[in-house]
Formats: C-alpha cells, sequence, structure tokens
C-alpha cells in the first residue's frame, strides 16, 4: 500500500498533525492508532484545564481531544484505530498490525512519529522491597479508575509531584481515598504550579519536598511505605527514616519519550530529552520523518503539543511537495541552565513564514533571570522571568525580524541571563 | 489412593512431574503458590553450570553434569528457551590463578568437556566490555542460560497432559504415614498416596522433618538481582563469574535467554522463608561487584530488580532419595546448581520410584510440548499468517514485548494455564519490559477477568491477597 503521509498514533499530537496537513492541501493522509478509540491520553484525563491557550476555555480531557476528532471526521481524514504500528524504517515503510487488516505495510512519502510517551516504572528508580500488588504508575491508576471504572486503593502515597501524580491525589481523594502524602525527591516540583494549589493545597494532602520512598513493605498487596529525608546529593538519611502505613503507591517520577520506532528507523536521538533531535520543521535525521508531541520531548500544556505538532504536519506536507531543502544549518546551543531547545536544529533557508519558536526547559529553579537567544553573540531576544522551573516549559516565539537574524547567524545560542552562580 | 504425591511445584517438582508421567501411575502435584515456578525456579541466575564448581563425587557434581549434557535435547522436546553461551570465570589477579587451576582441574574430574584457561587479552576479544583488570579467566564452553520459570512450565504442561494433576494454593501443614502410603494434609483437605516426593525446595527441610528422624536444616539465603534493559543486550554474550567464595558463586554478569542483562546475586543468609524483598544496600552491592567484571555497566539501564532465595542446606550436598521411611522420597537442599541439574535429577528420581512402585510405561505418551508462538520473534509472513488463523494476534497488548492477546489468552487456558498477571507475564513476557506492565496492566485485568469469568477485584499479581484494584469507584 502506498500513503503520501502516515500518522503514527491519535493522540492530540496525531489530530493536530493530522487536521494540519490537510489543511496545507494534502488529502492522502493515514492515522495509525493502537488503541480502540481516537484521542490518546486525553481520554484518561477527565478533569478540566485543557485548551485555556488553544480555546480560551477550559475543557476536560476528552473534550479537548473531541475538538480534534471531529476536525479529522469533518475532513474525512482516514484513520484506522485497534491498529499498532510494530516497525518503520528509514525507507519510511510503515508495518502495523490490526485484527482487522493482519500485517500491513505502507510505503509512506513522510511519516510523522506521535506515539507519546511513557511512566518511569519503578524498577527505573530502585525502589527496594516487595514486589506483590498496589504499586501503579499514575497514569495506569488514572486509566484503571477513570476509563475502567476500578478503584486502586484507600490509602495512598504518592511518589513524585510530577502533574499526573499531582492530579491523581485530587483524582483519589474524590474517590474516597486518603492521599497521605505526595512525597518529591528534588527541593522543587516537576508539576504545574497550578496543580499543586488545586490538587493538594485544596485538600491539606502534604507536598514533602526532598523526601523520597526507600521501601515498600507487604507481602502480597501492598501494606506500607518507608520514607526518608535526602541529603544535597539525594541520597536517603536513614536517620529521618518513616513508616506510612498504605495499600497503594503511585509513581509520578518522570515521563520518557517512547522511541522505540524512532530508534528502528535510525533516527538520532537526544540523549537530555530522549526523543528525536529535529530542525525547525520538525523533521529528524532521518529525511522524510517528523516527530512532535511528547514522542519529542514531555509538554506540560496539550495546547503546546496542537501547535507543535500543527506545525509538523504542515512542514510534512511541504516536504512531500518539494523534498527537503538542501541547505546549510546551524546547531543551536544551550547554555546556563537550559537543558534543551526544541528545536536544536535551524536550517538556514528554512521557510519561517509562520512563527518560529523556541521551547526549552531549565535544569533547575531560577528567580529573576533573562531568557536570551544570540546569534553570533549578539542579542537577538531577551525575556526577563521572575522564576523558571523545570515543571514549566519556557516558550519563546519570534518576530520577522529576529527570524532574519537567526538565518543569518552562523551561531545561536539560548541561555538564562543572571543566573547567580 | 493415588500412587504418588509430588510436594512443590518449582523446576525439580515439575520435572519429576514429567518424567514420572511416563509411567502409569496417578500423579498429584502440591503447590503451595498461585502457579508453578514461584519460588526459587522464578528468581534465580537461569545459568546452565558447566559443573566445574561442584566438590568431586559429590551429587550437585553427578547431576550438574549429566544435566548440562541434556538441555540441548530437553529445550527442543519442550520448546523452552535455551543458549549454550558459554561462561567464564573472571580472575584479577595473580593469586587468583592458582584457583582457576583448582577449578580446571574439578572440572576435568568431575567430567566437565572443553575446560580452558584464557589470558585476560583473549577474554576481552571474546568480551570486549570486560575489565582491563581481568588478567585471565577458566572458560566453560559449555555453560548456557535458560529462562528457569518457562523450563519449569514447560515441564508442568507436559506433565498435565501426559495425566499428572495439579492442585495449587495447597500448603501442606503435615505428612503422616499410614498403613498403606501416607496423608497429606493442606488445610481442609487430605491427600492420600503410597509415594511422596518431597520437591518443597525451600521448605524441603521441613517437609522432610514431618517424616523422617533424620532432620535437616536449610537456611535461606537470599540474592538480589538487578535487570537491564534488552536494548544494552550487548554488554556481554557469555557468562561472567568472579571467582567463587564460601557463599556461593559470586556476582555474575549476564545475558538472560531473552536478551537482558542480567546483574547478581548477592548472598545474604537471613532467616524468613518468605522474605523475597530487595534492599537498597544488597541492590547496591550487586551492581557496584558487577562493575568489577564490566566497569561500564549502565546504571540507567536498570529496568527493574528482584531477589530470590537458594535452599542452602545444613548437608553439604543435594539429598536424593528414599529416606529411612520407606515411600518418603526426598528431593531437598536443591540449591545452585540445582536448575542445571533437574532434568538428570528428575530421570533419576522417577526411575527409583517407578521400579520400587513396579510402574510400567505408557505407550501414550506425549514427549514433546509446543510453546505459545512468539509473535515478536516471528517474519512478518508468519506473523499475518497467524493473524488471519487468530485475529488476535492482530491486537498488540504489551508495547514493549510485542506481545499478542492471542498469545495472553493461550496463556490463561492452556494446561496448568496463568491465573495472575505474573503468570502470564512469565509464560508471555507481557510486562516484562521496559515499562514493567504500566500500559498492559489494565488491558490484562480485563481479560484475565473475561477468560476466567471472575470479577476485576478478584484478579491478583501473583495470588494471595495480591489484588490489583480493590473494586468498583463510586
Amino acid at each position: 500500500m502506498n500513503k503520501n503521509l502516515v500518522i503514527v498514533g491519535g493522540g492530540p499530537a496525531g489530530l493536530a498533525c493530522a487536521i494540519s496537513a490537510y489543511d496545507e492541501g494534502e488529502r492522502d493522509i493515514l492515522i495509525l492508532e493502537r488503541e480502540p478509540e481516537l484521542g490518546g491520553i486525553l481520554n484518561q484525563c477527565i478533569h478540566n484545564g485543557f485548551g485555556l491557550h488553544t480555546f480560551k476555555e477550559e475543557l476536560t480531557g476528552p473534550e479537548y481531544a473531541y475538538r480534534y476528532v471531529k476536525g479529522v471526521e469533518e475532513r474525512g481524514i482516514e484513520y484506522k484505530t485497534e491498529a499498532t504500528v510494530i516497525d518503520v524504517n528509514a525507507q519510511k515503510q510503515v508495518t502495523y498490525v490490526s485484527k482487522r487488516d493482519g500485517l500491513v505495510t505502507i510505503d509512506a512519502k513522510a511519516v510523522v512519529l506521535c506515539c507519546g510517551c511513557r511512566e518511569r516504572p519503578r524498577g527505573a528508580i530502585n525502589i527496594a522491597g516487595m514486589r506483590g500488588s498496589g504499586i501503579f504508575s499514575a497514569g495506569t491508576a488514572q486509566k484503571l479508575v477513570n476509563v475502567e471504572g476500578l478503584s486502586v486503593g484507600k490509602n495512598v502515597v504518592i511518589l513524585g509531584s510530577g502533574d499526573i501524580g499531582l492530579i491523581m491525589a485530587r483524582r483519589m481523594t474524590f474517590e474516597g481515598a486518603n492521599v497521605k502524602a505526595v512525597v518529591e525527591l528534588m527541593p522543587y516540583s516537576s508539576g504545574l504550579n497550578r496543580n499543586i494549589v488545586q490538587c493538594l493545597n485544596d485538600f491539606d494532602i502534604p507536598l514533602l519536598f526532598s523526601h523520597t520512598v526507600v521501601q515498600v513493605h507487604g507481602k502480597g498487596r501492598l501494606c506500607g511505605v518507608t520514607i526518608a529525608q535526602v541529603d544535597e546529593n539525594l541520597r536517603p538519611k536513614m536517620d529521618t527514616a518513616k513508616y506510612i502505613e498504605c495499600d497503594t503507591l503511585l509513581l509520578s517520577v518522570g515521563l520518557l519519550p517512547e522511541n522505540e520506532l524512532a530508534k528502528n528507523a535510525g533516527v538520532v536521538l537526544s540523549s537530555v530529552t530522549g526523543g528525536g533531535i529535529v530542525d525547525d520543521s520538525m523533521m529528524t535525521s532521518q529525511e522524510g520523518i517528523f516527530v512532535c508531541g511528547n514522542v519529542l520531548h514531555v509538554h506540560d500544556l496539550v495546547d503546546f503539543v496542537s501547535q507543535e505538532s500543527a506545525l509538523a504536519g504542515q512542514r510534512a506536507v511541504q516536504y512531500i511537495r518539494n523534498g527537503a531543502p538542501n541547505c546549510e544549518k546551524i546547531t543551536i546551543e544551550t547554555k546556563n541552565g537550559i537543558r534543551y531547545c526544541v528545536p536544536s536544529i535551524l536550517k538556514k533557508d528554512g521557510d519561517f513564514t509562520s512563527a518560529l519558536s523556541f521551547k526549552m526547559r531549565v535544569s533547575n529553579v531560577f528567580k529573576k533571570v533573562t531568557l536570551t537567544v544570540f546569534a553570533d553573540g549578539v542579542v537577538v531576544l531577551a525575556k526577563k522571568r521572575p522564576i523558571v522551573t523545570p515543571g514549566e516549559m519556557e516558550n519563546v516565539t519570534f518576530t520577522p525580524k529576529q527570524i532574519e537574524q537567526l538565518k543569518t547567524a552562523s551561531s545561536i545560542q539560548v541561555s538564562l541571563e543572571g543566573v547567580e552562580k | 489412593m493415588r500412587d504418588i504425591i509430588i510436594i512443590g511445584g518449582g523446576v525439580v517438582g515439575c520435572a519429576v512431574a514429567r518424567e514420572l508421567s511416563r509411567y502409569k501411575a496417578s500423579i498429584l502435584l502440591l503447590e503451595k503458590g498461585n502457579d508453578v515456578a514461584v519460588g526459587a525456579s522464578k528468581a534465580n541466575s537461569g545459568i546452565v553450570h558447566g559443573g566445574h564448581d561442584a566438590v568431586n563425587g559429590s551429587k550437585k557434581a553427578y547431576f550438574n553434569v549429566m544435566g548440562n549434557k541434556m538441555f540441548d535435547q530437553l529445550s527442543k522436546e519442550l520448546d523452552f528457551p535455551f543458549v549454550r553461551n558459554g561462561s567464564l570465570v573472571l580472575n584479577f589477579g595473580e593469586e587468583g590463578n592458582k584457583t582457576l587451576c583448582e577449578l580446571l582441574e574439578r572440572g576435568v574430574k568431575n567430567g566437565v568437556e572443553g575446560l580452558e584457561i584464557l589470558t585476560g587479552d583473549q577474554v576481552r576479544v571474546m568480551e570486549p566490555n570486560v575489565s582491563q583488570e581481568v588478567v585471565s579467566a577458566l572458560y566453560i564452553p559449555t555453560g548456557g542460560i535458560v529462562s528457569p520459570y518457562e523450563m519449569t512450565i514447560a515441564y508442568a504442561e507436559n506433565a498435565s497432559v501426559n495425566g499428572v494433576e495439579f492442585k495449587f494454593n495447597q500448603t501442606v501443614q503435615s505428612v503422616k504415614p499410614t498403613s498403606n502410603g501416607f496423608d497429606v494434609v493442606c488445610g481442609e483437605n487430605t491427600y492420600q498416596a503410597k509415594f511422596v516426593i518431597n520437591c518443597a525446595g525451600i521448605f524441603s527441610d521441613e517437609i522432610n522433618n514431618m517424616v523422617c528422624q533424620k532432620k535437616i536444616k536449610i537456611v535461606p539465603r537470599k540474592g538480589d538481582y538487578v535487570l537491564l534493559d534488552n536494548a544494552y543486550s550487548n554488554i556481554c554474550s557469555k557468562t561472567l563469574f568472579q571467582l567463587p567464595d564460601a557463599m556461593g558463586k559470586g556476582i555474575l554478569v549476564t545475558p538472560t535467554a531473552h536478551g537482558n542483562i542480567l546483574v547478581g546475586p548477592t548472598a545474604l543468609d537471613i532467616d524468613d522463608k518468605e522474605d523475597v524483598d530487595t534492599t537498597a544496600k544488597q541492590l547496591d552491592k550487586a551492581y557496584t561487584i558487577a562493575t568489577r567484571s564490566v566497569p561500564n555497566l549502565p546504571r540507567r539501564a536498570i529496568i527493574t530488580q528482584f531477589a530470590g532465595l537458594r535452599a542452602h542446606g545444613d548437608q553439604g550436598d543435594f539429598v536424593i532419595g528414599e529416606s529411612q521411611q520407606k515411600g518418603f522420597y526426598n528431593c531437598a537442599c536443591i540449591e545452585s546448581p540445582g536448575l542445571t541439574s533437574a532434568p538428570a535429577i528428575a530421570v533419576h528420581v522417577a526411575g527409583e520410584v517407578a521400579e520400587k512402585l513396579s510402574l510400567t510405561k505408557k505407550e501414550d505418551f506425549v514427549a514433546t510440548r509446543k510453546g505459545i508462538p512468539q509473535f515478536s520473534r516471528l517474519d512478518n509472513e508468519s506473523r499475518q499468517r497467524l493473524i488471519k488463523e487468530n485475529p488476535l494476534f492482530g491486537k498488540i497488548v504489551c508495547r514493549c514485548e510485542m506481545v499478542t492477546e492471542a498469545e495472553i489468552v493461550m496463556a490463561i487456558n492452556r494446561p496448568v494455564g496463568a491465573k495472575d498477571l505474573d503468570g502470564i507475564k512469565r509464560r508471555t513476557r507481557s510486562g516484562m519490559g521496559r515499562c514493567q506492565a504500566g500500559f498492559c496492566t489494565p488491558r490484562l485485568v480485563e481479560i484475565l477477568q473475561r477468560e476466567l469469568n471472575v470479577q476485576a477485584g478478584e484478579v491478583t499479581k501473583c495470588g494471595g491477597d495480591s489484588v490489583i484494584v480493590v473494586g468498583r469507584t463510586k
């Protein structure tokens, strides 16, 4: 089978990408989604707060997804559900399996990977102790509670203050569970401040910074956890160890882009984000393979996923039409507390007619800093920030004049200026 | 009254069951857990030892060397993962050369073939990631790796097909000799048999001591392991031991039969036979000592950790044979190299028991067992064919290990099928990958509910009170 554009994943990234590709004039599009319904993880996010940027209103996850699903259906864009992509190769051949179609290989002109991310499991953070039940990653618990209508436990401790963990603290409280504490290894939260306020503070759930779970107890089902304070090197101080009785431990300890397919296709990945290294058109090191959304880097707001993916869809269509421009590329350097920047490569002759933006995350909490973009050492853009935290993505958008400055530069740097050493 | 009761569904019990199922006899296997292979048989290094380490003339040496030779054919017959990858015992200093020579000599006396002492450089040609500090090594080409729980499950399935009855969640409380055999009491149930075979692993001392004058004692020796993501499978291809000490064969770094890298075990004598909790200290120790063999062992590649208990007995050797109590047969104190020895022990024990009970062989014994087709390992044509035959092969449930719904349904519905999440995991690898069952758990709960016709709240991770969910939401 041949297709111009194959989009792997029908979550927020895939849907926005497909709509934008269609609106750019492409008609030969196929979305492949492994779940029975389009919408991705949004379907289990039944809380509100989605779409403030895009729609200027507060939607629930399924409502936000539905706006895009409707967009896909109105345009008659083809999609398949319960179709799992098992391979994408450098020749842009996409192989999927489904109960209905069997195993199918599609030759695509362009592929956009919108596969999202997965949660870091318990093993990756090495909590010692029992190996029975009662330990869930927060998203798994969210799915069981919100989609399957099943209750995962009564007395809960949450490790990690990522957004899903915070949301689940509130959700479990609504379900009648007693959330005893949210325990965070770092001295700051990796979640959004508004979630700390609305999900913890409003329900008097304690948030313990610089603490971790050192041991989990129980034979079959979890019966308790030992928590302890950590020192400045994040090592547990065992003299502070404290036992908390609980039957459930939720882990919200980070998300990892799900890049198995990208790896097979030979896409070069960033060791910082775990996602592909992309240029300003969201194209990876493999020509014609694009990535966007949480498989590229973990976002905190779905609005930005949609934005980024719309750009990827548009660029993929331009690539199908014109091929990749053969031009010089500039690598965007990051320093002074900037962990990463997406894109990390700028094409000198790139088409930046639509606004160019950089998305970044910082490595620590910094106060009164200036997010600064330099071209050949000259300040192109300086954005004052009273506070920046690793939990909130930073976003800067350039004017046409600034873009011109960037395009003619031979080096570009992004930096936090005014950081106290 | 049955002919034979086997106590314990670990690798030894299941292997003995399978070998005895060649004979016309009524056989019942009683297992304390919710599945076979839930004790030491699921949590060990999965090594098929060459046989260089066991004391000359011991039962360990005899059954190890004999068992090792059986694996090629057996793994084909019963279709379980086995690779003869070879082992190396690494030596880091001059003084160790003497120990290596002793091991070589011991191995030769035990009948181990192909042993060779290599220089550090020769080792690094074979295994480029091995430390520069390694000065020499004993090479054991006959060493291998096996998936220990799949081997046990294969034995159990084949035994079941050949008529052995399995009962789970049966904790034996007493074994009482009667006029014509034994009463084996498990809670409200009493089972009777002419012959009892004790294959109770870590509890085999307690079972022995219920019946025999000659008491034995097992001290659980805990070993913690860490497992790495299969993306790092190229760290080594052979099993890398360090020099053995009084507590065992030391910390190893080895590929598993599925291509993950396994690091461990530590060795810590404990009191509690149910305690398989890992501890931060032991996990750290396993990792730290292992970096002596492979300095660049990536810590971030760890996907899970576990601990197992070795049935370390006070007799210095396996205890195998009919006890002074006629009809009560021991396969006790089976610690390393027990996994390697199990096939040979089983043949030996079955032969002796059959003779004592004057059993005759069945004509219709089914010698082979075919495992569940592994979708992830097939080529696309075979995958296509499978989905046509059974559309559930087109539904991928575990994305990390590419396990389909068809495989999971088969795992549940096969003889001695899976009853819980861990049972499915051991049979199909669903949940074994880098997300560690994050994505597949809700689906597995749903499938188990459907196939076993139970409520969601009854689905467990590993039997007992290990429920996944506690009921419906409000």
